[in-house]
């Protein structure tokens, strides 16, 4: 008799696997042990304010930047060995546009057919389908200099496609757009998905993107990743949203903050921040407290949940600035 | 394919996006062009009286002065040339579509290949139209058509090895607006050789720099293709000059282009 053989492993390979992924600048640490599973054909968020490292971890996945320390593979390939071999595999989108704004939007999806070897009369066929698919048909003989935000960001990813890339990489693909144009890209990218089968790694600072695409999400705060699984699953950590308290002035303020527990406190502002899930019994309950300590709040509002509260809960502080409220 | 096939293919697509740039803006190669007609046009009328008078007695044996300086200014063109690539080069570094490039699969040095290439193209049609000004003006060189060959060979030589280290000066420029300045002693260099004046009119100090410096013997040979002057060693000197500065050119380019990762 033979030793018992281990059953052959009948699941795909992930798209992309990523273990201890670490990076710094000089003295800043920018990631600090990424560790990812992507399974293929889904749609994978980062979700993480500004600076969290999100760019930094899809130019390590995409071969721009090395890493510092860790391993990945994209596609079956090691990101470093075989760094030629993950290229053919993937196609990129940055956080800024990578268009040729001297060229045309059709010369710029021939330009990419030509750097990917399609055959003339294919890349012809695909620059066509792609301008008609995204709307820029009309468009097409036009310097793309001429382009709004909006039509920039669809010929980019007209462009990430024009390869027949298995994996996309999406960098904050909404960032800048109008409330439209976002529900346009939304749409594109979901229709990627069903109709090509491709994995789509994506990064954002909204969570109702992320909630509206993905299908699962991680957060990433300061260059850790401090939660993961699918939006529901991110949902039942997060209450649901906060309660805002204004106040007079710091005394008022720091009088309450001693109250409550998890809660950012706004010294410019003179606002408290709580965690709550917007019922009665909770904001009865934080009425009470501010009863209890005889702490006069100037007024009191009911927020739904943003990122904000993600990190609030999860990390136990706010977002490290401001642009994700700028950004809306 | 094989992967020399591809990079020549990718090469070559990249030559073919930006002779489209040139042509459809062409401010910036009809900028290489205007430099050096101006200069004929202001050394042969405004100039050529008294320069010529102080140089017929010499090495050019009483030619004519736009005979002496046409060689040197047709020269000069492909160092207005070098200018625009470095700025072309930074612009695309700058705007986010290298990082596109960067993630293909393509061979990494058709980006700056496409680039020279396609700048060297520009500079032989910018000298092309120089020598054509030069000759209406009055330039009549006696080269014979092999001396002509090897005065276009010098040319392109000469291009390849400016525009290289041009490359080199766009990739490490923070701004288009650096990357145009950068170069520019490299187009004043031809003054402070014998594009003008021969050297031996110079003061002792700078007449030792100018016998020294790589455009000397690159004027030299090329007049004396153009005009049968004497070339001596001039031509061996340039063309060594020349290969020089292409390898020190393309390896600079080359590494500066991998380590310049992203904005
Ligand atoms: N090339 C760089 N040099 C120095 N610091 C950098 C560089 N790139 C990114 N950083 C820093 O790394 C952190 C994360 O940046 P990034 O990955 O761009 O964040 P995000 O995309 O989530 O906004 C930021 O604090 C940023 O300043
Ligand atoms: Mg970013």
């Amino acid at each position: 008799m033979t030793a018992p053989t281990t059953a052959p492993i009948l699941t795909a390979p992930p798209a992309i696997s990523a273990l201890g992924l670490r990076k710094s600048y000089g003295d800043k640490v920018v990631l600090d042990g990424i560790d990812l599973t992507i399974p293929e054909g889904s749609i994978f968020a980062l979700l993480g304010p500004n600076g969290a490292g999100k760019t930094t971890t899809v130019q390590i996945l995409s071969t721009l930047i090395a890493a510092d320390g860790g391993q990945a593979q994209v596609a079956g390939r090691d990101l470093t060995r075989e760094a030629d071999g993950v290229r053919a595999a993937i196609g990129v989108t940055g956080q800024f546009a990578a268009v040729d704004n001297l060229l045309t939007a059709e010369e710029n999806l021939l330009l990419m057919a030509d750097l990917q070897h399609v055959p003339r009369a294919e890349g012809r066929r695909r620059a066509a389908e792609l301008l008609r698919r995204f709307e820029l048909t009309e468009a097409a003989r036009k310097p793309v200099v001429t382009f709004s935000g909006g039509m920039r960001r669809k010929l980019d990813l007209a462009m990430t496609l024009v390869g027949d890339p298995r994996i996309i990489f999406l960098d904050e693909p909404t960032t800048g757009l109008d409330p439209r144009s976002r529900r346009t890209m939304w749409e594109i990218i979901r229709d990627l998905v069903v109709a090509d089968g491709v994995t789509i790694f994506l990064t954002t600072q909204y969570l109702d993107e992320a909630d509206q695409l993905a299908d699962r999400i991680a957060v990433l705060d300061r260059g850790r990743l401090v939660a993961e699984g699918t939006a529901d699953e991110l949902k039942r950590l997060i209450p649901g949203g906060h309660i805002r308290l204004q106040f007079a002035d710091l005394t008022e303020l720091d009088a309450a903050a001693r109250h409550f527990g998890a809660a950012a406190r706004d010294p410019e502002e003179l606002t408290l921040r709580i965690p709550s899930d917007g019922s009665i019994p909770t904001l009865r309950a934080v009425l009470d407290v501010l009863d209890d300590a005889a702490v006069r709040a100037e007024s009191l509002t009911v927020h739904t949940p943003d990122l904000d509260d993600v990190f609030l809960t999860l990390t136990g502080h706010g977002t490290p600035d401001t642009t994700t409220e700028m950004a809306r | 394919m094989s992967s020399l096939a591809y990079a020549v293919s990718d090469s070559m697509t990249m030559l073919r996006r930006n002779l489209k740039h040139a042509q459809r803006y062409p401010a910036m190669s009809l900028s290489v062009v205007i430099m050096p007609v101006m200069m004929l046009l202001l050394f042969n009328y405004a100039f050529g009286g008294a320069l010529g008078a102080g140089i017929s007695g010499g090495p050019t044996g009483g030619g004519s002065y736009i005979d002496y300086v046409a060689p040197g200014i047709i020269l000069m063109t492909a160092t207005a040339g070098a200018v625009s690539t470095a700025v072309g080069v930074c612009v695309d570094m700058t705007e986010g579509i290298v990082n596109r490039f960067r993630t293909l699969s393509i061979s990494r040095a058709a980006f700056l290949t496409g680039h020279v290439l396609g700048s060297v193209i520009q500079t032989l049609i910018a000298i092309a139209l120089v020598i054509g000004v030069a000759l209406a003006i009055g330039f009549r060189p006696d080269a014979s058509a092999v001396e002509w060959l090897a005065a276009i060979g010098l040319l392109t030589l000469l291009a390849l090895a400016l525009t290289w280290l041009s490359a080199g000066i766009g990739l490490v420029s923070r701004t288009p607006e650096s990357a145009s300045n950068t170069p520019m002693p490299l187009t004043f260099l031809p003054f402070l050789g014998s594009a003008i004046v021969p050297t031996d009119s110079m003061p002792a100090g700078l007449r030792w720099f100018a016998e020294y410096q790589p455009f000397t013997p690159a004027i030299e040979t090329l007049r004396g293709l153009l005009m049968g002057t004497g070339i001596g060693n001039s031509g061996y000197i340039a063309v060594a000059w020349c290969v020089g500065l292409t390898l020190v050119g393309y390896f600079w380019s080359r590494s500066a282009f991998g380590r310049t990762s992203k904005r």
